[in-house]
């Protein structure tokens, strides 16, 4: 598991080269960038026979080979494959249904702060009928206001915080997402929010929301994530003392090997595992 | 073990040994309460901090409460939870897309069906094949679910009942439980822990026989809920002991994030079944209860109402279960290969199964050993599935990145949400009372630790 997670940032970097078009790819990583754009794009549902219209995927990992075989050993003839892991990019308008209306509100009441839309929200994300808005971490606290405040928006009831870890998305390694609901209206969106690993603060939203208080203790505990401006940022589940934090991609998952009728079954996270 | 990140844990650490001279504490080991408290008059302490749980038969398993009383009110209430995280989510970064219904099913391990609804809905929406899965297996899922929540809302009165002193109303609705559970143990396998709802459908088909079987079952609930109400409902013991008692108002649910029958005991009728439809939910008939008292006592009634509304569910899902269908999507891809059967050495494939990837076809078995070993993939990107749990509304936010395996798995789990209400029901309010609000919350320590 771990060896499929180690891919040389050489290569990374090519490929979020290649799948940003417009920008120009060094000439010698052109041969692997366009093998990974293609491999990458089976892994992102299609969005039309066109390829050439399709949106810019954000890439958060490049993984070579398959069946978890790396080295020598590796006889499955698939050695060479690299396949690039990317989230869905950002959309285009129109986003559909009401998430416009959502998006252009949201729109007039950052222009008329001052904070402005373009500052505050980094993108639109519409995959599987769900509204993602990728905002910057230093108007988080804002746009949640808004959202909850403004009549239009109302999203008056947060389902909490949930923490991803990317340890190959360099400068955006920990995201924390915010699922919102508006009672109201009868709707829901997400929010996102990324910091790098070397600077893991993102602005505590319990002063609008005060039930994320346990669930910001719990992305803290779990990954790392300072919430500044929280009450009593503890842990909540690990004990008080423990050290790191277990959700991190690079934090083992622990366990021994089971012997069983002579056989001996390594730890899950030790198993042959498919990359 | 991850690199020491440049923030070390600031949580809160144990005092210093040097400090904690001088500061009188007392060990309470049961019936010496008096002693304590002549000790504590002595000492002219009038704050205590009393530690209640991980340990105490009221706090609903291992739910730590650290309460600073002056006499008998309560000044400050915290809840301590953790005591029984085992990380489930981890582990399910490390299993198929379909074992990880094995572990989510554990979290919450009065209501598993709605855990395993969820997660698999999820995944669902993920493959983008929310509208494959066959109508009898969301029809089974919905039968099973709302079964799920009686059994769920039977164990609170039970519980609740308990903790109150009052025995009979346990082992009535325990009774009442074992009805339905047997329910589940013919239909799943299993009474609890079922793993029954898989990625695209069910594992298998109701057995013949079930639909009467619920229907009788049924009739049981009926009447020992109708014993219950006797029992309850016009107690003026009960009454006193949860009227007013743990209230929270409709602002501060919103606030709090509290959903389910907390939040519905103010008055709203949110209810994610009405509110954001799946499995079919938005074709069954039935009503979503309010209360506006706000406090144990109404949501009591609101449980109780809830309970026959499911029965109402219930009904119409069985008169739908008349009609016969598949009960997994037909993509073989990502259908779980199970013609499963009664054998020997218990259930497993059936022998014609077996048979035929053994004996005749080189390619099912080659089609059986990928799906089950490696498991399917699922494309890169992120869903979010909300299903009206029991307790609330319980969110699975599932992350892929293409892979055979979940990249990540969180459960917003509406026990351990509604957990942070304990401080604004139970402060300023009697030490007995604090029994009868977290009871009212209604959680359950394994899915608020996971």
């Amino acid at each position: 598991m771990t060896d499929e997670k180690k891919a040389p940032t050489g290569e990374k970097a090519d490929a979020s080269a290649a799948v940003k078009p417009g920008e120009s790819a060094p000439a010698g990583a052109q041969r692997t960038s366009a093998a990974a754009l293609e491999a990458g794009s089976q892994n992102v549902p299609a969005t039309g026979p066109d390829v050439g219209a399709r949106t810019p995927l954000e890439v958060v990992d490049v993984r070579t080979g398959m069946f978890g075989a790396h080295g020598t050993g590796d006889t499955s003839g698939y050695g060479g494959l690299v396949r690039t892991v990317a989230m869905p990019g950002p959309s285009e308008r129109p986003y559909g249904g009401w998430f416009d209306e959502v998006v252009d509100v949201l729109t007039e009441v950052l222009d008329e702060s001052g904070t402005g839309y373009a500052n505050a929200v980094e993108a639109v994300v519409v995959d599987r009928t769900e509204l993602t808005l990728v905002v910057a971490r230093a108007h988080l606290v804002e746009v949640a206001r808004a959202l909850r405040d403004d009549a239009d928006l109302r999203f008056e009831l947060s389902l909490g915080v949930s923490g991803v870890h990317f340890p190959h998305d360099a400068g955006r390694e920990l995201h924390a997402v915010y699922h919102l609901v508006s009672v109201t209206h009868g709707r829901r969106l997400r929010l996102e929010v990324t910091a790098p690993e070397s600077d893991p603060h993102i602005p505590s939203t319990t002063s609008v929301y005060p039930t994320n208080d346990w669930h910001e203790r719990e992305t803290w505990d779990f990954f790392g994530i300072v919430f500044d401006g929280h009450p009593a940022l503890a842990r909540i589940q690990m004990p008080d003392d423990w050290p790191g934090h277990p959700q991190r991609k690079d934090y083992p998952l622990g366990g021994i090997p089971v012997e069983y009728k002579g056989a001996t079954v390594p730890p899950p996270d030790q198993r042959r595992s498919y990359s | 073990m991850s690199a020491p990140t440049s923030h070390t844990p600031h949580a809160t650490r144990s005092v210093p040994q040097d400090q904690t001279e001088g500061v009188p504490s007392f060990e309470a080991s049961g019936g010496d309460w008096s002693q304590i408290a002549e000790e504590a008059a002595r000492l002219g302490e009038e704050r205590i901090v009393v530690n209640m749980g991980p340990q105490h038969p009221s706090t609903h398993g291992v739910l730590r409460l650290m309460l600073e009383i002056d006499g008998e009110t309560v000044t400050e209430a915290r809840a301590g939870i953790g005591y029984l995280h085992t990380g489930i989510e981890k582990n399910m970064e490390f299993r198929t897309w379909t074992q990880g219904v094995t572990f989510c099913t554990r979290m919450d391990y009065v209501a598993p069906l709605f855990q395993e609804a969820a997660y698999c809905l999820a995944v669902e929406k993920l493959l983008g094949i929310t509208d494959d899965v066959p109508e009898r297996a969301s029809v089974i899922r919905v039968l099973m679910m709302e079964l799920n929540r009686i059994s769920s809302h039977l164990v609170f009165l039970a519980t609740g009942g308990n903790e109150l002193g009052a025995t009979t109303i346990m082992i009535i609705g325990f009774t009442a439980r074992e009805e339905i559970l047997k329910i589940f143990e013919m239909i799943s396998g299993l009474r609890m822990n079922h793993a029954y709802i898989r990625p695209g459908g069910v594992a298998q088909d109701v057995p013949p026989g079930s639909i009467d079987a619920v229907r009788e079952a049924l009739t049981k609930v009926r009447g020992y809920l109708r014993q219950l109400e006797d029992l309850m409902l016009a107690n003026p013991i009960l009454q006193a002991r949860m009227k007013d008692v743990g209230t929270l108002s409709l602002a501060a649910c919103m606030a709090l994030g509290v959903t389910g029958p907390i939040l519905r005991s103010t008055g709203l009728p949110y209810d994610v079944r009405k509110a954001n439809p799946y499995s079919g939910y938005e074709t069954y008939d039935f009503d979503v209860p309010v209360n506006d008292g706000a406090d144990a006592w109404s949501r009591l009634l609101l449980r109780i109402e809830e309970c026959y509304q499911s029965m109402r569910i219930v009904e119409q899902c069985l008169e739908r279960l008349a009609k016969p269908g598949p009960v997994m999507v037909a993509d073989k891809k990502v259908a779980w290969p199970a013609q499963l059967a009664i054998g020997t050495d218990g259930m497993g494939n059936s022998l014609d199964h077996i048979k035929e990837i053994m004996g005749t076809s080189m390619e099912s078995l080659i089609h059986h050993f990928k799906l089950v070993t490696e498991g399917f993939r699922v494309p890169a990107g992120q869903v979010f599935q909300t299903v009206e749990h029991p307790r609330g509304e319980l969110g699975v936010h599932l992350v892929s990145d293409g892979g055979t395996k979940p990249y990540r798995a969180h459960f917003r789990d509406p026990s351990f949400n509604n957990l942070q209400a304990v401080s604004m029901m139970c402060e300023g309010g009697q030490i007995a009372d604090v029994v009868v609000a977290v009871a009212s919350i209604d959680p359950v320590l394994g899915g608020v630790d996971r």
